[in-house]
């Protein structure tokens, strides 16, 4: 997984809370820095594709690693 | 792009039906919509200080319900004195349990992120309600108020 400069462990947090959190701290950062958000809601998945793409945040990677969700997003 | 408009209608004042109003206002928030929910009604209960809602499985056959009780006690066993408070504490913890979001937690961050909540005054003065009841931050309107947004929204849901 690439570098990051701010991570965010929503894991045990269900819909809406992941999405919720990951935009409160992606308002603190600044343009071009990258966000690393942990989920075990898999919900999520499609949640963190739909927020990128209306938000114009780049969702850089989305895997998942033993039953956590992983997420790397580009603030625009 | 301006921004996209989501309105609101909240009417119901009970534990389970104060759920999507709240998400879908916080989420629509971060999704950069601009968001007003009105609440006209039992839809008033939502924005009360203390929060009282509960859960009710009379007529609700769609409530799963734990231990198969559903199939035990019927319509009838649902009427009984207390089964609306168990039944309302078994889904806080449920809630609980499984990460879901408190009502006062969803509503918080609906007001951190600016979504704009407005109460029916025609309802407040029905059930003698009083302002000093409710949250800070809620505005006091009618009708014509609700449309004056409603009438500019990409979205606009009655629940």
């Amino acid at each position: 997984m690439a570098d990051f400069d701010q991570e965010l462990d929503a894991s045990g947090l269900n819909c809406p809370l992941p999405i919720l959190r990951a935009k409160k701290t992606l308002n603190g950062m600044t343009g071009g820095q990258i966000l690393h958000v942990v989920a075990t809601d898999p919900g999520s998945v499609k949640d963190f594709d739909a927020f990128a793409k209306q938000t114009g945040n780049e969702l850089m990677e989305s895997k998942e690693d033993g039953g956590k969700f992983h997420f790397l997003i580009k603030k625009c | 792009m301006e921004d996209k408009k989501l309105a609101i209608i909240a009417t119901k004042g009970s534990l389970d039906w104060a759920y999507p109003p709240f998400i879908l206002a916080s989420t629509a928030s971060a999704l950069g919509y601009e968001t007003q929910i009105f609440f006209p009604f039992y839809g008033l209960q939502l924005l009360k200080k203390k929060l009282a809602l509960e859960v009710t499985p009379l007529g609700n056959p769609g409530m799963p319900m734990p231990m198969g009780m559903d199939k035990w006690f019927p319509v009838l066993g649902m009427a009984l004195p207390g089964m609306q408070s168990m039944m309302t504490a078994m889904m806080k913890k449920k809630m609980k349990d499984k990460g879901v979001a408190s009502v006062e937690e969803l509503r918080d961050l609906c007001q951190e992120a600016e979504v704009k909540l407005i109460a029916c005054q025609m309802t407040v003065d029905l059930f003698d309600m009083d302002h000093a009841d409710f949250i800070d931050g809620v505005e006091y309107a009618g009708a014509a108020a609700f449309f004056e947004f409603a009438g500019q929204s990409d979205i606009c849901l009655y629940i």
